[in-house]
C-alpha cells in the first residue's frame, strides 16, 4: 500500500508539470509581460518607463524560459518560469498583482468555504440517500414516476436560480436571514445557513436520481433475490443489503470531491458575500491578478489529484476484492 | 430590396453541424440497426413530445443564424454602387422588427401601459406633475387604458390562439393526409386511429403538443404586436426580444461545443484503447493534466487572456457584433477543451474491448491496416456513444452558459444570452418593487429547453443503449 501510494504520488509531479507548463504558456507566451503591465496601468498612453518599472516590482523582467546572461543553473532558475511556476512546487504562492501574500491569503479563506462546503455534502448526502430509499421502496408506483418526474424539473434549473430564489423568499420577503455578508467566530451561522440550504436543493435533482440508480442497480442483483427468497421483508432487504453494498460507489464517489471542497463554491460564495476561496478566486478573476488566478490552478490541480489517489486507498478500504498492484 | 449576407464564424459552424446531421441522416437511414434505435425514440411519447418543443427552439435559433446587412435607401445621388448598412440583422431580426425598434425609455412592466418610474410629466396648462407617463408604444393605442386595457388583453390573446388553431388546423390536416397515404387507408380511418393512440408513432401527443406550441406563440406574437408582453428593460428593450433572441446563444453552446470537441476526442480515444501502449501513455497523461486543471478557471484563463488581446488589438473587428460573435466562438473552443476528456475516457474504455473481439481479431490477422480496420470496425461500434454524449452535454452546457457569463467569463456582454439577463436581473431584484420579468423570462424559456432537452436526452439514452434503462 505504501509502494503505491509513493508511485502515485511521483506519478502526479509529471502532471503538475504539464498543468504549469500549460498555465504558464496561457499567462506569459500568449500574453506577454508587455501586456499585462499595460492593462493593469491602464490601457493607452502608458510609457515606456511605467512599464518596466511595473514588471521590475512585480518581478516579471525576466526571460521567460532560458536566462542567457546568467551563469551555470542560474541560467534557467533566473527566468519567469522557475521564478512563477516551479515556486509553486513547494506552495510558495508568492505575492499577487497587487502585493499581498498570496499564502496567507489562501489559508485564512479557506475556513469560510469549509464552513459551507462541508455541511453542503453532508447534509446533501443525507437528504439524497434517503430520498433515494424513499423511492426505491415505493417502486414502480405513481410516487417513484412523480418524484422522477420532480427530479428531472429540478436538475432543469440553474442553480443560480435556486440562489437568486432562496435569497428573495428567505432574506428579503421573510426576513428570516441575512442575504448576505460573513461573521467571523460562532457568530457566522446565520450568514451560513441559507446558503447550505440552497446548495443542498441545488443538488437535490442529480444527486437524488444518481442514488436512486445505483439502488436499482443493486436491487436487481442475485444476492437480493436470495434475499427474498429466504423471506426476509422488503425493508430489510433495503436497509440491510442493498444500502450496504451500495455505499461503494457512493462512498468513493464523496471521496473524490472530499479534497476539492477545500476550493468553495465559485458561484454560491460571491452571491452571498463570503470570503472564500470561491470568492478570492472571482475577485481575482474580475480584476485581472493573475498571479491569484495561476496560484489556484496549481492548487486545483494537486487536490485534484489528490481526490485521485484518495479514491484508489478508500477502494482497498470498502471493498476487500479490490488489491492494488504495488 | 437587395442584401448582403454576412457569414458569421459560428454561423459557419452551424451549417457544418447541419451538413454533418443531413449526411449522417443519410448513412443511418441505409442500415436498419442504425434506424432501430430513432424508431424507438419517435415511439415514445416523451420522445415525440419534447421533440416538438425542441423543433421550436431550433427554427428559433436557424432563424437568428442567417445574417445579412440591409442595403441602405440610396441618398438621392446615384452612385453605382450600392452601400449597406453597418448593422448586421438575421431573419429572426426582421419577423420581430417590431419588437426591436419598439424602444421605451426604461423599465415597464409586463402588458404595462405607463412606465416603472415616476416623472416629471408637462401638463397642458404648463405645470410639472410627477407621475408615471405613457409608454410611447405599449398599449399606446388604448385611449384610457385603466378601462379598456383588460378586454384589449382578453380579445387579442383570443384572436391569436384563434390564428394559432387555424394555422394548426391546417398543418395537422396535412400531416393527417401525408400518414393516411402511408399507410394505405383513408383520412378517417386515420384520424380515428390517431384519436385513440392506435399509432406506432404517437401522433396524438405529437400534434396535441404542435398545437399547444402553435397557438401559444401565436397569442404571444399578437399579444406582443400591441404590448410588451415580457416587459422592458433597463434601457427600455423588450424582454421578450432578448429572450428569443438567446435562444440562438444557448442552443449554439450546446451543440458547437461538442462539435468542436468531437475530432479530438474521438481520434485520441480511439487511438489509445487501439493501440495502447506508449500512444496510450501519452493520451492518459494528457487528459489527465487537462482535467485536473479546474475547469472554470481555465475557462476564466482563456477568456482573460482574450480580453487582453481584444483590447490590445481592437483595431481587428470590423463590428460589435463580429467581435461578439469571436468570443462566443472562443468561449465554445475552450469549453470544448475542458469537456472533451470524458467522452475520451470513455471512448478509450470501449475501443480496449473492442480490439479484442473475433471480427477485429480476425481482420488483424487477414492483414487489415490499422485506421481501415478503425474507420470500417472500430468507428461505427462507438458511434452510439458519441451520440448520446452529444445530446447528454447539452442541457449542461446551456446551464454552464448562464454561470459562466454570470461571473463575467462567458458570451460578451452586448450579446443576448440568458446569463446575461440573469447577471443584470441581480440588482434588479433589489429595486422597491421588485423588477421580476427580466429573471422571469430567462427562466421560463431556458427551463423549458433544459427541460425538454433533460427528457429528450433520457429517450434517446434509452432508445441506444437499453441496457441502462431508468438510469443516469
Amino acid at each position: 500500500m505504501t509502494a503505491y501510494i509513493i508511485r502515485r504520488l511521483i506519478y502526479a509531479i509529471p502532471i503538475l508539470i504539464g498543468v504549469n507548463l500549460i498555465t504558464f504558456v496561457l499567462f506569459f507566451v500568449v500574453n506577454a509581460p508587455d501586456d499585462m503591465a499595460r492593462m493593469h496601468l491602464g490601457e493607452k498612453r502608458v510609457t515606456e518607463e511605467a512599464i518596466q518599472t511595473w514588471k521590475q516590482e512585480h518581478g516579471y523582467d525576466r526571460p521567460l524560459l532560458y536566462n542567457p546572461d546568467a551563469s551555470g543553473l542560474g541560467r534557467f532558475t533566473e527566468t519567469i518560469f522557475f521564478e512563477k511556476s516551479i515556486r509553486l512546487f513547494v506552495f510558495d504562492f508568492g505575492s499577487s498583482d497587487n502585493g499581498r501574500d498570496i499564502g496567507y491569503d489562501i489559508s485564512r479563506r479557506m475556513w469560510p468555504s469549509l464552513a459551507i462546503a462541508v455541511p453542503v455534502l453532508l447534509v446533501g448526502l443525507a437528504f439524497n440517500i434517503s430520498y433515494a430509499l424513499f423511492i426505491v421502496f415505493f417502486r414502480a408506483t405513481y410516487l417513484d414516476i412523480g418524484s422522477v418526474v420532480l427530479l428531472v424539473a429540478m436538475m432543469s434549473i440553474s442553480g443560480l436560480f435556486y440562489i437568486i430564489g432562496g435569497q428573495f423568499l428567505l432574506g428579503k420577503l421573510f426576513h428570516l436571514v441575512p442575504i448576505s455578508g460573513y461573521d467571523t467566530g460562532i457568530e457566522a451561522w446565520k450568514f451560513l445557513i441559507l446558503p447550505v440550504i440552497v446548495g443542498v436543493i441545488g443538488g437535490i435533482g442529480a444527486g437524488t436520481r444518481w442514488y436512486r440508480t445505483l439502488f436499482l442497480e443493486e436491487i436487481s442483483k442475485d444476492y437480493v433475490r436470495t434475499a427474498r427468497a429466504k423471506g426476509l421483508g422488503e425493508r430489510r432487504v433495503l436497509f440491510r443489503h442493498v444500502l450496504q453494498n451500495a455505499l461503494i460507489p457512493i462512498l468513493t464517489g464523496v471521496v473524490v470531491v472530499l479534497p476539492l471542497l477545500f476550493m468553495g463554491s465559485l458561484i454560491t460564495e460571491s452571491f452571498f458575500g463570503i470570503p472564500g476561496l470561491g470568492s478570492y478566486t472571482i475577485d481575482a478573476i474580475n480584476s485581472q491578478d493573475f498571479a491569484i488566478v495561476r496560484s489556484m490552478v496549481f492548487l486545483g490541480a494537486v487536490l485534484y489529484i489528490l481526490g485521485l489517489i484518495l479514491t484508489d486507498i478508500s477502494y482497498t478500504l470498502v471493498d476487500p476484492r479490490v488489491r492494488l498492484q504495488p | 430590396m437587395s442584401v448582403m449576407p454576412v457569414v458569421l464564424w459560428t454561423d459557419a459552424l452551424v451549417f457544418l453541424l447541419l451538413t454533418l446531421i443531413a449526411a449522417f441522416v443519410l448513412y443511418a437511414s441505409r442500415y436498419e440497426h442504425m434506424r432501430a434505435p430513432w424508431r424507438r425514440v419517435v415511439r415514445s411519447r416523451v420522445g415525440v413530445a419534447t421533440l416538438v418543443v425542441l423543433g421550436f427552439y431550433v427554427v428559433v435559433g436557424l432563424l437568428d443564424t442567417v445574417h445579412f446587412r440591409l442595403a441602405l435607401d440610396p441618398q438621392g445621388d446615384d452612385s453605382a454602387e450600392t452601400r449597406y448598412s453597418p448593422e448586421v440583422l438575421s431573419l429572426l431580426d426582421l419577423a420581430l422588427s417590431g419588437l426591436r425598434e419598439r424602444q421605451e425609455k426604461t423599465y415597464s412592466a409586463p402588458f404595462a401601459t405607463h412606465l416603472f418610474v415616476k416623472e416629471a410629466i408637462e401638463q397642458p396648462d404648463g405645470t410639472l406633475v410627477r407621475d408615471f407617463p405613457r409608454l410611447e408604444y405599449g398599449g399606446a393605442h388604448l385611449e384610457d387604458p385603466a378601462r379598456q386595457r383588460g378586454f384589449d388583453i382578453a380579445w387579442r390573446a383570443a384572436w391569436g390562439a384563434l390564428q394559432g388553431l387555424v394555422i394548426w388546423a391546417l398543418l395537422a390536416t396535412g400531416i393527417l393526409w401525408l400518414i393516411a397515404r402511408s399507410r394505405g387507408e383513408t383520412s378517417a380511418a386515420t384520424r380515428a386511429a390517431i384519436l385513440a393512440g392506435r399509432t406506432p408513432i404517437p401522433w396524438r401527443i405529437a400534434l396535441a403538443m404542435l398545437g399547444i406550441m402553435l397557438v401559444l406563440s401565436a397569442v404571444a406574437g399578437e399579444l406582443a404586436l400591441a404590448y410588451h408582453i415580457l416587459g422592458t428593460d433597463k434601457v427600455g428593450e423588450d424582454v421578450f426580444y432578448q429572450t428569443l433572441k438567446s435562444i440562438r446563444t444557448g442552443l449554439l453552446i450546446g451543440t458547437l461545443t461538442t462539435l468542436v470537441m468531437l475530432p479530438a476526442a474521438v481520434l485520441l480515444g480511439i487511438m489509445a484503447g487501439y493501440f495502447r501502449g506508449w500512444v496510450d501513455d501519452l493520451i492518459q497523461y494528457l487528459y489527465t493534466t487537462l482535467n485536473s486543471i479546474p475547469g472554470v478557471l481555465l475557462i476564466a484563463a482563456a477568456i482573460l487572456l482574450l480580453q487582453v488581446y481584444m483590447s490590445n488589438h481592437a483595431d481587428d473587428f470590423a463590428s460589435l457584433v463580429e467581435r461578439a460573435d469571436l468570443r462566443l466562438l472562443f468561449l465554445v473552443l475552450i469549453l470544448g477543451v475542458t469537456s472533451w476528456t470524458g467522452l475520451c475516457r470513455l471512448l478509450r474504455g470501449e475501443a480496449l474491448k473492442l480490439r479484442e473481439v473475433d471480427y477485429v481479431q480476425a481482420s488483424t490477422a487477414l492483414g487489415v491496416g490499422h485506421f481501415t480496420l478503425i474507420g470500417r470496425h472500430i468507428l461505427p461500434n462507438v458511434m452510439h456513444i458519441v451520440l448520446i454524449t452529444l445530446v447528454l452535454d447539452f442541457s449542461g452546457l446551456v446551464l454552464a452558459e448562464a454561470v459562466l457569463s454570470y461571473i463575467n467569463i462567458g458570451v460578451d456582454p452586448t450579446m443576448n444570452s440568458w446569463g446575461n439577463m440573469i447577471n443584470s436581473a441581480r440588482l434588479e431584484l433589489a429595486r422597491d418593487p421588485v423588477v421580476w420579468w427580466s429573471l422571469a423570462a430567462a427562466f421560463v424559456f431556458m427551463f423549458a429547453l433544459v427541460l425538454a432537452a433533460n427528457l429528450f436526452a433520457d429517450v434517446v439514452r434509452d432508445a441506444f443503449d437499453p441496457r441502462l434503462k431508468g438510469a443516469r
